[in-house]
């Protein structure tokens, strides 16, 4: 993945940015020595590395507005970071960044039952949202896979999902408002603790915007009280066609499940490997999950089981208990794991429309024998987020080159059939050089003439979403 | 008026003309005309693009009306979730109301609470923008980071960034039964004190609205809930027991009673024969009383558990000024004042660059939105 040759001019000033910098922050909120800076060469895309010119931790909306204002000032580029657990290379630095962390603002600032909203400082990680309102019967609904670690900043930078989205929706479904400062440190706040905001939908537009029109620094979430319980059932199929045509059927008879997860048999024979979880041996696997009172779940539970045996299950397990519902969810959960135990992988995140789940999956099977690398396919069914795991060799020469095209031509065969390239990871430089397969140069334009009015100069991390040639006349000052 | 039939037709009209246009759907919903002459209607762009039921998905053009959608989706037993209310007689207008009216003005209804707004289930738009290039954003999927998310920002923007051309839906199963819960006699604050309860409680409340004034003149609070019949039941029950002693309480199962009384909420019946100046304040549930109490309306409803106030004001009545001090912003729907809240100078300079972005001849409704 190709990234812009560093400004020369910017790399010279270095020791007077710094000292520009440490004027408006402590000394231990700048962080410039090389050994140092290595901390932030990357996210969680470890594939690319490069260190920053120097990294910063504000504390407090002032003085990411100081910073900002600096950095404005300097013509210097700034990489936004939460925790830096982008999987599409969102929080990837340039020689000539600076690294704008969030993580010592972790507040909450506001939590309010009557109003069923919270307001945090955006260095706070997703679960610590929820940790901050359960024991009063609320959670936040977005749950992405690293909602330990992920902070809110980088949740609503790629507005981010989560296995129970399907019910819940993802981020910008549930984000109220925001402080945000713009990048010469204008500090503006859109939305707030009401459901609709005026003028605009600028909050909508920020969310996903992969930290390209301002920095987030306190964000007002909707919370949601908790439900009286949750229940999956586990069923076996032994094909994908037949689980995906059980995943229409599902969805069309009017039961709204929280979560349909889906995973084939290179994924199930892995984390039955890896963590025992007592899965059947089959092509394919669904485990659907719905809330509600003991009652309420049997009864739709009872509607699922009764659409699944029309389609000829190999196993339907329902769970009883917690014990049996952490079973069920046990393999699904060490999924990553599992695959990450045979080799390095690549976790792919298109979205597909529905209709077309047994196709892709056949066509990506025809193609994993083209390349010479399995792929195990784990993903949420009932929103068509695909999560093909391609397997490689990091230490293989030409191994990882190999498996990128491939995971290209994965991600354009869900263009193709009317789907997009990332479901709930992002762009980032991942999959920037694919936005030509999914929209036209004018519709990609259009965005880039988004960013010109948020950020005139194209400062605000500005290699990533967009193919760095379409780019280019606009970063280059 | 321009009536364009392809959206080939509508870009090279776009592209073709210097003179400014008042884009319109139906034209039901009294949009502000702004100050231009020419009228551009999208009813010539209508019909339907693409349903899956199964994947709960449907894509229409523009200018398709929204009894036309609501009746494919009913026949599949599937709706928009978000309840777009028909502003005809509350605003004394006439026409059919369009799918690309909705979503120009994000138009939601009740359920606002539980399912989110129309631009939470809008996935995808194609539009023509002020230099007449057609463009889209989004598409059919309903998961979709891809790029910018131009979705939103078309959706409520009136017409000014674009003129819509397709738009697409995730949609959501209709349910099997619903159950009212009505409370009667509480005042207004202690109405928003209930439904903060209600909404606050694990029994997924799909509607809550209060009335000063119900069908037999006396205070109402309304408290929904839908899903499977047994279901239904056991919340009903568990709720009223939640909400403990709020007064005398009736439950309402029939369909078309509770039907046709939410359709009373969502199109604001109770507030369209009276006289005087309309308002729609958006604001923090647990603000509306004061609110109410600051602006001392002639008529007005609660909706959204108090985040929505609908209310008919003394002709010429400063809304805004009415409620400073409170945060919120309140939109003019009939009356003298500017029919949209001013923004702070930082989000207006902002505004106002798109809008140049997007339109920079000013010709797609010049005046809406300014």
């Amino acid at each position: 993945m190709e990234m812009p040759t560093p400004n020369s001019r910017i790399l010279e000033r270095k020791s007077r940015i710094v000292a520009r910098l440490l004027t408006v922050l402590p000394a231990d909120a700048v962080i410039h020595e090389e050994v140092e800076t290595r901390a932030y060469e990357c996210d969680a895309l470890t594939a690319y590395k490069c260190p920053p010119l120097c990294a910063v931790l504000p504390a407090s909306t002032e003085e990411v507005s100081a910073v900002l204002k600096i950095c404005h000032e300097e013509g210097v580029p700034v990489v936004p970071r939460g925790s830096g657990t982008s999987l599409a290379g969102g929080a990837l630095p340039t020689a000539d960044s600076v690294i704008l962390g969030v993580a010592r603002m972790n507040e909450v600032l506001e939590t309010d039952y009557d109003n069923r909203f919270i307001r945090v400082q955006t260095g706070r990680t997703n679960l610590s949202v929820t940790g901050a309102v359960e024991m009063d019967g609320f959670f936040y609904a977005p749950d992405p896979s690293s909602q330990l670690a992920c902070a809110i900043a980088g949740n609503i930078a790629m507005n981010s999902g989560g296995a129970h989205c399907l019910k819940y929706g993802v981020t910008t479904n549930n984000l109220l408002g925001v402080k945000m400062v713009l990048m010469d440190g204008t500090v503006t706040e859109i939305g707030g603790a009401y459901l609709d905001s005026a003028g605009y939908d600028l909050l909508g537009l920020i969310c996903g915007s992969e930290g390209q029109l301002g920095v987030v620094t306190e964000a007002t979430l909707r919370i949601l009280p908790k439900p009286e319980g949750a229940r999956p059932v586990l069923m076996g199929f032994d094909s994908n066609e037949v689980a995906g045509a059980c995943v229409s059927d599902i969805i069309k008879a009017g039961v709204l499940p929280v979560a349909i997860e889906f995973m084939d048999r290179p994924v199930i024979r892995a984390t039955e490997t890896f963590a025992n979880a007592g899965y059947p041996d089959c092509e394919a696997l669904l485990i659907v999950e719905v809330e509600g009172s003991e009652a309420e779940i049997d009864e739709q539970l009872g509607l699922i089981m009764e659409i699944a045996r029309k389609h000829n299950p190999v196993e339907l397990r329902e769970s009883k208990s917690a014990e049996e519902s952490a079973a069920i969810w046990l393999g699904r959960k060490s999924a990553f794991g599992a695959m990450g135990q045979i080799n390095d992988y690549m976790c792919l995140d298109g979205t597909i429309p529905v209709s077309q789940l047994p196709y892709v999956l056949r066509r990506i099977g025809e193609m994993s024998k083209d390349y010479g690398l399995d792929v195990g396919n784990v993903f949420h069914a009932g929103d068509g987020n695909m999560h093909p795991l391609i397997l490689f060799d990091a230490n293989k020469p030409g191994d990882l080159e190999t498996c990128e095209a491939f995971g290209a031509e994965i991600l354009r065969l869900c263009v193709e059939v009317g789907g997009c390239l990332t479901g709930e990871h992002g762009v980032g430089i991942e999959k920037r050089d694919l936005m030509v397969d999914q929209f036209a140069p004018d519709d990609l334009e259009v965005q880039m003439k988004v960013k010109d009015v948020f950020d005139p100069k194209w400062l605000l991390n500005p290699s990533k979403v967009f193919p760095l040639e379409a780019s280019e006349a606009r970063r280059a000052h | 008026m321009l009536t364009p039939r392809t959206e080939d037709e509508l870009a090279e009209m776009i592209r073709e003309t210097n003179a400014p246009l008042r884009i319109q759907g139906g034209g039901t919903r009294g949009f502000d005309p702004g100050t231009a002459d020419e009228v551009l209607t999208t009813s010539g762009l209508s019909g339907l693009e693409l349903y899956e039921p199964g994947a709960l998905t449907l894509v229409v053009k523009a200018g398709t009306p929204v009894a036309e959608v609501e009746a494919v989706l009913a026949a599949e037993n599937q709706r928009l979730a978000f309840e777009p209310m028909d502003h005809r007689r509350l605003l004394g207008t006439s026409g059919e109301p369009t799918i690309g009216g909705v979503v120009a003005a994000n138009v939601s209804g009740p359920r606002r609470v539980q399912a989110g707004a129309c631009r939470d289930s809008l996935i995808g738009v194609r539009f023509v923008d002020g230099n007449g290039t057609v463009l889209k954003n989004g598409g059919r999927v309903m998961k979709n980071v891809t790029g910018y998310d131009l979705v939103k920002l078309a959706c409520g923007s009136y017409g000014t960034l674009g003129v819509l051309t397709e738009v697409s839906f995730k949609v959501l199963p209709k349910n099997e039964a619903t159950a009212v819960i009505l409370i009667n006699g509480q005042s207004a604050r202690k109405a928003v004190q209930t439904m903060s309860k209600a909404l606050a409680s694990p029994y997924e409340i799909t509607g809550a609205a209060y009335t000063p004034s119900g069908l037999d003149g006396h205070p109402v609070t309304m408290l929904r809930l839908e899903g499977f019949a047994a279901s239904v039941t056991y919340r009903a029950e568990a709720l009223t027991k939640a909400l403990g002693d709020v007064g005398e309480i009736h439950i309402e199962t029939d369909p078309e009673r509770t039907k046709a009384g939410w359709e009373w909420v969502r199109d604001v019946h109770s507030l369209s024969d009276v006289a005087g100046d309309l308002w729609r304040i958006s604001v923090k549930p647990s603000d509306a009383p004061d609110v109410l109490e600051a602006i001392d309306p002639k008529a007005y409803l609660l909706d959204w558990g108090g985040g929505l106030i609908w209310a008919r004001m003394p002709s010429g009545t400063d809304v805004r000024q009415k409620m400073q001090g409170i945060g919120g912003h309140a939109t003019c729907l009939q009356g003298r004042a500017s029919r949209f809240h001013p923004q702070p100078e930082t989000l207006a300079t902002l505004s106002a660059g798109l809008r140049a972005k997007f339109d920079p001849k000013g010709i797609l409704n010049p005046g809406v939105m300014a």
